[in-house]
């Protein structure tokens, strides 16, 4: 059985642990750290927060019900729950900071700015989608908005990221690399030879874990040894911090510290947000490994939605502004829908295309 | 007693090498570990240490004298002759490789195989100079274009390919790796996802079977996964094929493998110009680049365009001998063994046309047909195993556009199909060679004495 994240893991048995290794980790479970680099943010910012997850979150519920209908093919992994690190993390970071993820991607398109209706043209494999069609749910991509992907095969985004990371030294831009990835992705090798390069040049990279608690169907506990997986980095001199991941808030105090220390040229850090999906794996998951109760108890009580529409309440926004951003959040996810049945097909002659790029030679 | 001492091997590849500083003179007195003399290869430097005491009593070789073939006398010694060993201390010496063909000497001959179109200045590099010439020559043109890879900078190349590049470029453009593939190359992909241009070495291409899932499908499959929007200018290059008694793990093609794959380029070329003309257009191509070296080629020299601009275009081939009997393809190492065997069988009066493939993909499957509609007759050469390999790719496409040319089925020479031995002389078995070659095309000609 996986822990809800609300409790705080026991603390490993780290008493050996040199003093400074010790120093490097810091366990905010539920708490914003102290000495927070950001402000709080005022109502009206608060008021976007709560409408970019409320996007998120409906926009994944209509992309199910189109997977029901037969609209949508292959695997489908939804966000819900999750939207807290996504929007929180991307409010903070900076124009030319570069963003890549697994295949549970639609909720990091959304949040990177991509547009609804190509996002789920993409889903529908129709011509209007953000890869014409070609690369699907998994496998999507924005030039624009510096998303580099939608990444299928579990961990490969994060050597990706590392080289993102690498080219924002290389170039001098000043920019981040912010790599996403889940409580599976883990224990793969590739990660730690990421931790590694990362330290070792001092690397401006987020490493941000979305420990979502299954690794499809396997729980953490199950899976990875140790308590902490923000504690992964110790070994390579990498600062890690377990992140209340259903409550905005931590999440875009975290991320500012996290990122602070990336722009002051001092190396990677590790974010491990503690948070939960409350759908299946994909879509074809039957989700016999954990109770309806365990789903329902993290959805009443700790719903990342939720919790900051109460906190506005609690501080007086009306019910009504509420109200209108729900409208208009289903609004546009009901656009994007149509949209993206309208689209049609892509003309068969992509299939040919995009394979290689012809005579453009630098 | 007197004992002889031999220039050692330093490399599995190693043939011959120069003796940079002997340390003593006739008369000393040696015990086993005393350090006699500096020996220096196009790799590396290295000190031979006596193995026996005794006094020296003749040193056969200058000092500084290069050019000097392994298993050649240097040095005798007047052993302390305390019990006799039974064995002749000869024996220590590493014996000459027991394979038919000696792995390739460095060739005598710099074989023209510049393109027609070029008639500027040429000289002599060896493959290790053309390429690393042809990365220099990029790194000082274009700024996005960065090596990186095990021992590339500080060490300068496990096989010296990257000479020189630390001094002129910098820590920053030329990186040492940890001994980390899949981190690397994964790092090398999202590099050129954010527009640089990283030129990535493996060590050898064996070692990059742990980094293929980064190959495959983050930088071949990108670009089309995004609909056109991320491509990935990257160039993945080192020595590929089998070395010299490294075994199973350490002696294989990956041609085929690369190949195969919608996505990549992937260009194997045989000599320096080629080398260098290709690695070049490599790194200005906007695609990923699999660019398959030769251990055993580099060091042999050739004439190489000394103009910076000059660039052989990927998927062109190369006729390098016109023939009208028969047509041969080969691509890196096996071109040089399919030009012997044209020079033999044209003794024997079978004109050969020989094409060196150069890409594999894009194939120039155009001169490959046109060639069989004149020769009738075609037999394809590569060192990798045959089960979907090269050969059974360009014997299929022969037959389905040349199937009415053909006077008889195509031949594939390949090498064996079985995991690469050690004994030299299974490996020169596995191994095609240059009467391999001829015994397929008396195959294909209906000669005698094919078997």
């Amino acid at each position: 059985m996986a822990k809800p994240p609300k409790k705080s893991p026991k603390k490993p048995a780290a008493k050996s642990a040199t003093k400074k290794a010790k120093k490097s980790i810091k366990r905010v479970p539920g708490r914003p750290p102290k000495n927070a680099a950001i402000a709080r943010p005022d109502t009206d910012a608060m008021l976007g927060l709560y409408e970019e997850m409320l996007l998120i979150r409906r926009f994944e519920e209509k992309a199910g019900q189109l997977y029901g209908m037969g609209m949508i093919g292959g695997f489908c992994h939804l966000y819900i729950g999750q939207e807290a690190i996504v929007v929180g993390m991307q409010s903070i970071a900076k124009e030319g900071d570069s963003v890549i993820t697994s295949y549970r991607d639609h909720g990091h398109m959304l949040a990177c700015g991509m547009s609804a209706d190509g996002v789920m043209a993409e889903l529908t494999g129709r011509r209007d989608g953000y890869s014409k069609g070609k690369g699907g749910s998994m496998h999507m991509f924005s030039r624009d908005k510096n998303f580099y992907g939608g990444h299928g095969i579990v961990a490969a985004q994060v050597p990706i990221g590392l080289g993102l990371a690498f080219a924002h030294q290389y170039k001098e831009d000043g920019g981040v690399a912010l790599t996403y990835f889940g409580d599976g992705a883990i224990n793969q090798g590739q990660v730690y030879e990421s931790f590694n390069m990362a330290a070792l040049w001092n690397l401006p990279l987020v490493f941000i874990i979305e420990n979502n608690q299954y690794g499809m169907g396997t729980s953490v506990s199950r899976a990875a040894a140790g308590r902490a997986l923000a504690d992964r980095g110790k070994a390579y001199g990498i600062p890690g911090m377990q992140v209340d991941g259903m409550n905005v808030l931590t999440v875009r105090e975290a991320g500012a510290e996290a990122m602070a220390y990336c722009r002051a040229g001092k190396g990677p850090y590790i974010l491990e947000m503690q948070t939960y999906r409350y759908r299946g794996h994909s879509m074809s998951d039957p989700a016999k490994y954990r109770t309806r109760e365990e789903v329902d108890a993290m959805r009443k009580q700790r719903d990342p939605i939720d919790t900051l529409r109460e906190l506005l309440a609690s501080e007086g926004v009306e019910n009504d502004k509420i109200k209108t951003i729900d409208a208009e959040v289903k609004a546009v996810v009901s656009k994007a829908a149509d949209f993206a049945q309208a689209s049609p097909e892509p003309d068969p002659a992509e299939l040919w295309t995009d394979i290689l790029i012809e005579g453009r030679a630098s | 007693m007197s004992i002889t001492i031999t220039m050692p091997a330093l490399s599995p590849t190693m043939t011959e090498g120069k003796l940079a500083k002997w340390f003593v003179k006739i008369g000393d007195a040696v015990s086993p570990g005393d350090v006699i003399a500096e020996i220096e290869t196009d790799k590396a430097t290295m000190e031979v240490e006596a193995l026996d005491d005794g006094i020296i009593t003749a040193l056969n070789v200058a000092e500084g004298a290069e050019g000097i073939a392994v298993g050649t006398v240097i040095a005798a010694l007047d052993g302390e002759d305390d019990d006799a060993p039974e064995s002749p201390p000869e024996a220590k010496a590493p014996p000459p490789p027991a394979t038919k063909e000696a792995p390739p000497q460095p060739a005598p001959q710099p074989t023209p195989s510049v393109a027609v179109e070029y008639d500027g200045e040429v000289a002599p590099l060896t493959i290790r100079e053309a390429l690393r010439d042809a990365m220099a020559e990029e790194m000082r043109r274009d700024d996005r274009v960065f090596l990186m890879g095990e021992e590339v900078a500080e060490y300068q190349g496990a096989y010296k390919v990257s000479q020189g590049l630390l001094d002129e470029f910098g820590a920053k453009r030329v990186i040492d790796t940890p001994i980390t593939e899949m981190g690397f190359t994964g790092l090398g992909v999202g590099a050129a996802f954010a527009e640089l241009r990283p030129i990535i070495e493996f060590m050898t291409f064996n070692f990059a079977m742990q980094a293929i899932d980064q190959i495959i499908n983050s930088a071949a499959k990108t670009l089309y996964m995004s609909g056109g929007q991320m491509g990935c200018p990257i160039v993945f290059r080192g020595p590929n094929g089998a070395a010299a008694r490294v075994g199973a793990q350490h002696s294989q093609c990956y041609a085929s493998w690369y190949a195969h794959c919608p996505g990549l380029k992937v260009v194997a070329p045989w000599s320096a110009a080629d080398a260098k003309g290709l690695l070049k257009s490599a790194i200005r191509d906007p695609n990923p680049v699999i660019f398959l070296e030769n251990e055993v080629l580099y060091g042999q020299s050739f004439d190489v365009p000394t103009d910076p601009d000059w660039l052989v275009p990927i998927g062109k081939a190369n006729i390098l001998r016109t023939g009208s009997d028969v047509t041969i393809t080969a691509f890196s190492i096996m071109v040089g063994k399919a030009m012997q065997a044209a020079e033999q069988l044209a003794e024997q009066g079978i004109s050969a046309e020989v094409i060196d493939l150069r890409s594999l993909r894009p194939l120039d499957m155009e001169t490959i047909i046109a060639s069989v509609q004149k020769t009738n007759r075609f037999v394809s050469c590569e060192e990798g195993f045959p089960f979907a390999g090269i050969g059974a790719e360009l014997s299929a496409q022969v037959l389905e556009a040349a199937f009415d040319w053909l006077d008889a089925p195509p031949v594939r020479v390949a090498g064996a199909d079985v995991p690469m031995p050690y004994a030299a002389n299974l490996e020169a078995l596995a191994l095609p060679q240059v009467e391999t070659i001829i015994t397929a095309v008396h195959e294909v000609t209906y000669q005698k004495g094919g078997e």
